[in-house]
């Protein structure tokens, strides 16, 4: 079984985000840089499958600058076998980063490609269905308990209030949510390994973008608000404000 | 072009409540660009009529399609649905609620149609004639104002940004013949967990329970607090109780939970870690207990009492009882 991998590099979901100046962005001067936690589902799930079969190939895929071969050589050392880097700064626009995937995805034989559910930097949630979708696959967004067979897949995805079963023939695509599984820790034996696994890199130009991000800010500092009171005592002033001011009861 | 169409989200045959603010978000749009309103969904036998009704909140042409095997979420013949449409009718913008169905969906049909997708938009605007809106990135940690390059122009609102309103539209009902086959991704019903529990990304009150509340056995203290609130109040829970096994992970809020926009959520025994605002600092009125004056939940809250929760909100619920008892 051949499972492809897709991960992202991003600012670690502990930065100070601060907006440049031009609003065109934020500031990543001295910003760590993590593979996208949500994305460590999706490799730990690979490299579990794998394991369970005791047999199969996990390829790692990453559109990202240079210094995204950090992301993946973490991949590999966390138990992938082998990695690509399509090299190019990824846009905002999920749709045009899902067709640069799709079109390397579309030349490479797999039965399953895993992704996170989500970038935790541009927080879109919308590559793997526009993947799925340019490739003809099936598709089960935000899945937390996923059973692989020959053929196909049965997944569990989280709605409101429940879940839903979703059935998929292979190949498929699938998200995963926190609650799958723990993503193990690269050991040093791991890291290690991963220096020598094969990494490769590509060149790619983007194609034009369907969205345009025209500006960025800083949530509003603050508000205006205030302590209505101490203790048990200020509770009926608190109720009363609620009730003529801010009008939410 | 410059008709908006909006998707009608059903659970079984039922309208669900977002399905409402994304016909308010539509025709808010509209009426700036001096368009009408489509809704469409796809769902099982008799599900046409609820949806019909979604007149009252502005639709003008509501297109239904029925069969047995819509019971469940069908993405195949909902992405079938929509490029129909979209090939029919020249609209400006395609609307989703930012649901776990939408946030599904969505993609598909952006990929289907080759157009470009926001998701999870808190604002709406029109600019030279052109939708521009504004989202959450960074787990809300940053703001973006985004336009589209091309129409129509999809986005995915956030649940409890655009509370829906009445305004009559002309509510043409109109069948649409769409095939159920052939199923890609083939969905179950949705299997509730515990019957009729509203989500907490979806309350329009929220009542959130951190640290402070000392141990899973004194939920009973905001269990009557969501009481007394009425319909439309969910519970939430800080990371710290949820790792600590007092709570559900269903019903964290914050960067690794659901992120909620209630028009009320109240906070109590919760620091207000960043993580935890990133999840909860669009919401509406912000109320924060706390028995530290430093909190930095403080720094985001509306409306701050300082004390111990434990006699705090067992007042506040009593009053607020009263108050909705009075015809409130
Ligand atoms: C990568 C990452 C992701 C995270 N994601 C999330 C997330 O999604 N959601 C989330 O919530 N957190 C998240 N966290 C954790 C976050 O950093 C905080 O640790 C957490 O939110 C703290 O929860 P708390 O406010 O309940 O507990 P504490 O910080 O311990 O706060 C308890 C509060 O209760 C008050 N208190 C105590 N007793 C009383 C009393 N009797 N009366 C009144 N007040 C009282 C205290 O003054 C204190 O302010 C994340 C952290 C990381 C690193
Ligand atoms: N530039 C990228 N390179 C590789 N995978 C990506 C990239 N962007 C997004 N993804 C994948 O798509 C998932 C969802 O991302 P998004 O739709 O951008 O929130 C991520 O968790 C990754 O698995």
């Amino acid at each position: 079984m051949n499972i492809i991998v897709c991960v992202k590099r991003v600012p670690d979901s502990g930065t100070r985000v601060r907006v440049t100046g031009d609003g065109r962005g934020i500031d990543t001067s001295g910003v760590k840089y993590v593979v996208n936690p949500y994305d460590e589902f999706a490799v730990e799930e690979a490299i579990q499958i794998r394991e369970e079969r005791g047999e199969g190939q996990v390829t790692a895929l990453c559109l990202g600058p240079d210094e995204a071969e950090e992301q993946l050589r973490n991949a590999l050392a966390m138990g992938a076998d082998d990695a690509v880097l399509l090299e190019a700064e990824p846009p905002m626009d999920g749709l045009t980063v899902a067709r640069e995937l799709a079109a390397e995805l579309e030349d490479r034989d797999f039965d399953l490609l895993l992704f996170g559910k989500q970038a935790i930097d541009d927080d879109n949630m919308q590559v793997p269905p526009m993947v799925a979708e340019i490739l003809g696959l099936p598709c089960a967004t935000v899945v937390v308990d996923l059973d692989v067979e020959d053929g196909r897949a049965v997944a569990r995805r989280e709605v409101e209030g429940g879940h839903e079963m979703v059935e998929l023939e292979l190949p498929a695509v699938v998200s995963t949510q926190k609650g799958l599984n723990e993503p193990r820790y690269a050991d040093l034996k791991g890291i290690m390994a991963a220096k020598k696994k094969p990494l490769e890199k590509k060149e790619v130009e983007l194609a034009e973008a369907s969205t345009e991000l025209l500006s960025m800010r800083e949530p509003e500092e603050g508000t205006d608000g205030e302590i209505v009171g101490e203790g048990a005592e200020a509770a009926p002033e608190l109720a009363r404000r609620l009730h003529e001011e801010a009008k939410v009861l | 072009m410059s008709d908006v169409l909006a998707y009608a989200e059903l659970r079984g045959s039922q309208l669900r409540g977002v399905a409402r603010e994304t016909v308010t978000g539509a025709r808010r749009l509209a009426d700036e660009l001096g368009g009408d309103v489509h809704v469409v969904s796809v769902g099982p036998p008799g599900s046409g009529e609820e949806v019909a009704s979604l007149a009252d909140y502005g639709a003008d042409r509501i297109f239904t399609a029925e069969d047995g095997e819509f019971g469940a979420y069908h993405p195949d013949a909902l992405v079938r649905a929509f490029q129909y449409l979209a090939d029919q009718e020249e609209y400006a913008a395609i609307l989703f609620p930012a649901s776990a169905r939408g946030k599904d969906l969505a993609p598909r049909v952006a990929a289907r149609l080759g157009r470009g997708l926001a998701t999870e938009i808190t604002d709406l605007e029109v600019e030279d004639g052109e939708p521009v809106v504004t989202r959450p990135t960074y787990a809300d940690k940053a703001y973006a104002r985004v336009g589209f390059t091309e129409s129509p122009a999809l986005m995915s609102i956030r649940p409890n940004v655009f509370i829906p309103e009445e305004s009559q539209g002309s509510g043409e009902h109109e069948e649409l013949e769409v095939d159920a086959d052939p199923v890609r991704t083939r969905v179950s019903p949705v299997e509730t967990s515990e019957e009729g529990k509203l989500d907490v990304a979806e309350a329009s009150q929220v009542v959130s329970g951190g640290r402070g509340m000392q141990g899973p056995d004194n939920w009973s203290l905001l269990e009557d607090l969501v009481d007394a609130l009425g319909p439309g109040t969910a519970l939430g829970a800080s990371r710290a109780v949820v790792d600590a096994g007092w709570r559900p992970h269903a019903e964290q809020v914050g960067q690794t939970g659901k992120v909620v926009s209630p028009n009320l959520y109240v906070a109590v025994g919760i620091s207000g870690a960043i993580q935890h605002l990133a999840g909860m600092r669009t919401s509406n009125v912000i109320v924060a207990i706390n028995k530290d004056p430093e909190a930095p939940i403080f720094d985001v809250a509306d409306y701050g009492i300082i004390g111990d929760l434990f006699e705090v909100v067992p007042e506040l619920t009593e009053e607020i009882r009263k108050i909705r008892g009075d015809g409130g």
